[in-house]
């Protein structure tokens, strides 16, 4: 991989006690589209959240998140208010809550122009304009006056999108972007996330539940269990050989196109608890394939091959036969 | 908009005459007024002529039609006791009153609001606490304890400020202050929690994530929202500000509104006290459209179904 764009390490996120991240290790290239997989609470929102300072006051954030050589965490807010919405944009999951209720559109996408390009006035009403016409917006200059509650979800996802595009960001994290989105207008969201990335050249973190979602946007997915990532690989890689046992399950339970019906499989029991973290591997009491070990240490991440990590003791005994 | 207009302003009708009308029977049931004025030893043939003078042996229901009749007409009566007309008796008081309630509003949106939103901004510190200690306490003290104590220590003790009086602006300090600290704990707990409930909102973290600097959140994206609710609340403050001052001008002797309707109601002074009544039911309508219309102002998802 070349020089990363933006580059985690040991992050970690405790909530008054309770860990919410372990130590998340994740770089995204220039570029790239990387999926953000698992179940939700596994703190893949939390991930991003705390990578640019959007979490409340009472998270502790700590490790280091380096975009393009300069420190994020612990910068002043000035550093991080340059760098929001400018060199990393985000979107969230319920369009029609995180647009401001009492402003219109046009002003709250001219509100990121004024800030990361300097435009005001006239100007900015006109490139406001053009990105909602980019983002598939129809007429887009009567909508610049409309307010949120006057759009569907799938057009208030959309100026989220136009609003995250007007600071021309090096990468975009989309948090969710089509869970509350109907089906149709999800595959629309989609491909035009994909458009947009092929046009501006940006990178994507798509943080899904959804691992056909990821198949469909993503290039490379990094697999997220109980506060940290447990396996890293191509999309190709990831279907076509999945590694870790939760991977695995995850894949297991997605439902087959064809041959007869069955009932879905699902992974027995539940995420553990922040406060109550097994001591080892925290995939340990649901994993079919757990062994004594399992329970000793929390398992480090090893490369399977170049571009393929997980963190699993299976790993490491396939990689090294006794 | 029209039809909206149109139908608040009827209810804002409908409203005033059932407060007139209630007030109305009430102090008709609740004491004779020709007893209580011509005092209990007045010889029945005097208190029949005042009876008889102030229409007061004739059907209720008949007094009641005269009555509203005479409003329609801009009668609103005479005082029992003086003769004078009740509205001009009221009128008169009128600038008192003004006198203690509008500073009391100005302290209690200048000190209530900031307050509450420096309360909001620095959730679970030692400045919310403070705030929300003070805010308690102002809310919970009823007015006429922390008027007399307020008497007790600047009056008594240590003597800075009369007790009680109409004689000048340093009679006016500690009604105003009575007044004024009551509300603002009343709004800096609202608006605090107002605020919370806005800072939590989804919106507010995306205006961080494009950027915007922390200030220009609050002041650009999350004050709007909070103030929806906090409108309510300033809005009765503002049709109280007649009325609001019964318990306050009635510790410190202050000659306004509130205790001419005291020694009015005691002396069932009918005229009077309906002539009051109006006036206050309606400051306190008009109070509630403008903050009807207020509304579709500030929150354009309310302009639609109002318009």
């Amino acid at each position: 991989m070349s020089e990363p764009l933006i580059a985690l390490r040991g992050l970690t996120v405790d909530f008054g006690g309770a860990p919410a991240l372990r130590g998340i290790d994740l770089s995204v290239a220039p570029g790239e589209a990387l999926g953000l997989v698992g179940e939700s609470g596994c703190g893949k929102s939390v991930t991003w959240l705390a990578a640019l300072g959007l979490l409340p006051g009472r998270a502790r954030v700590a490790g280091s998140v380096r975009l393009g050589g300069e420190e994020l965490l612990g910068a002043p807010p000035a550093v991080l208010d340059r760098v929001r919405g400018g060199r990393v944009a985000m979107i969230f999951q319920d369009p029609a809550s995180s647009l401001n209720p009492v402003h219109r559109i046009g002003r709250q996408v001219a509100e990121a122009l004024g800030l990361h390009r300097g435009l005001r006035g006239a100007a900015a009403r006109a490139e406001a304009r053009r990105l909602l016409d980019q983002v598939g917006i129809p007429d887009a200059g009567r909508r610049l006056d409309a307010y949120p509650h006057e759009l569907s979800g799938g057009q208030n996802q959309r100026v989220m999108i136009a609003m995250a595009l007007a600071g021309r960001p090096e990468l975009l994290v989309a948090d969710e972007p089509t869970t509350a989105l109907d089906v149709t207008i999800q595959a629309q969201i989609l491909e035009l996330l994909g458009a947009l990335r092929r046009e501006t050249g940006m990178a994507l973190v798509l943080i899904s539940h959804d691992l056909g979602v990821v198949a469909e946007t993503c290039e490379r997915v990094a697999v997220m269990y109980a506060g940290r990532i447990v396996e890293e690989a191509s999309v190709g890689r990831l279907f076509a050989r999945p590694t870790h046992p939760y991977t695995q399950g995850l894949l297991g339970a997605l439902p087959p196109l064809d041959g007869p019906r069955l009932p879905l499989a699902a992974i027995p029991g539940s995420v553990p608890e922040p406060t109550a973290m097994p001591s080892g591997c925290a995939f340990a009491p649901r994993c079919p394939q757990a062994a004594a070990a399992c329970a000793a240490g929390v398992p480090a991440t090893i490369a399977v091959e170049p571009g393929h990590a997980a963190a699993c003791l299976r790993a490491v005994r396939e990689l090294v036969p006794a | 908009m029209l039809r909206f207009l149109g139908f608040r302003l009827l209810r804002a009708a409908i409203t005033i005459v059932m407060v007139v009308s209630f007030a109305f029977v009430v102090l008709r049931l609740s004491g004779d007024p020709a007893q209580i004025i011509m005092g209990a030893d007045a010889p029945p043939e005097a208190i029949a002529a005042f009876r008889r003078a102030w229409g007061l042996e004739e059907p209720l229901w008949l007094q009641y039609f005269r009555y509203f009749g005479a409003i329609f007409s801009g009668d609103l009566g005479r005082s029992m006791r003086d003769g004078r007309e009740a509205i001009g008796l009221v009128a008169e008081r009128i600038p008192a009153t003004l006198a203690l309630t509008v500073p009391a509003l100005l302290i209690k949106l200048g000190l209530g609001i900031p307050a509450g939103i420096t309360a909001a901004l620095h959730r679970n510190s030692f400045i919310d606490r403070a705030v929300m200690m003070l805010a308690v306490a102002g809310f919970t003290v009823p007015s006429f304890v922390l008027g007399l104590l307020l008497v007790l220590v600047f009056a008594v003790q240590l003597g800075w400020l009369p007790s009680g009086g109409q004689e000048g602006w340093r009679h006016a300090i500690l009604p105003i202050v009575t007044m004024g600290a009551g509300g603002a704990a009343v709004l800096a707990r609202f608006t605090r929690s107002a605020m919370l409930e806005v800072l939590g909102q989804p919106y507010i973290r995306t205006a961080s994530a494009k950027g915007v600097p922390w200030r220009a959140v609050v002041w650009g994206h999350a004050l709007p929202n909070a103030a929806i609710p906090t409108v309510t609340i300033i809005g009765f403050m503002v049709g109280s500000l007649i009325a609001g001052a019964v318990v306050v001008e009635s510790v410190f002797s202050w000659p306004g509104v509130g205790r001419l309707l005291v020694v009015a109601v005691a002396n069932r002074d009918l005229a009077v006290v309906q002539c009051i009544l109006l006036l206050v039911a309606a400051t306190m309508v008009t109070a509630n459209l403008v903050v009807d219309l207020l509304y579709g102002a500030l929150d354009p998802r309310l302009r639609q179904r109002t318009a």
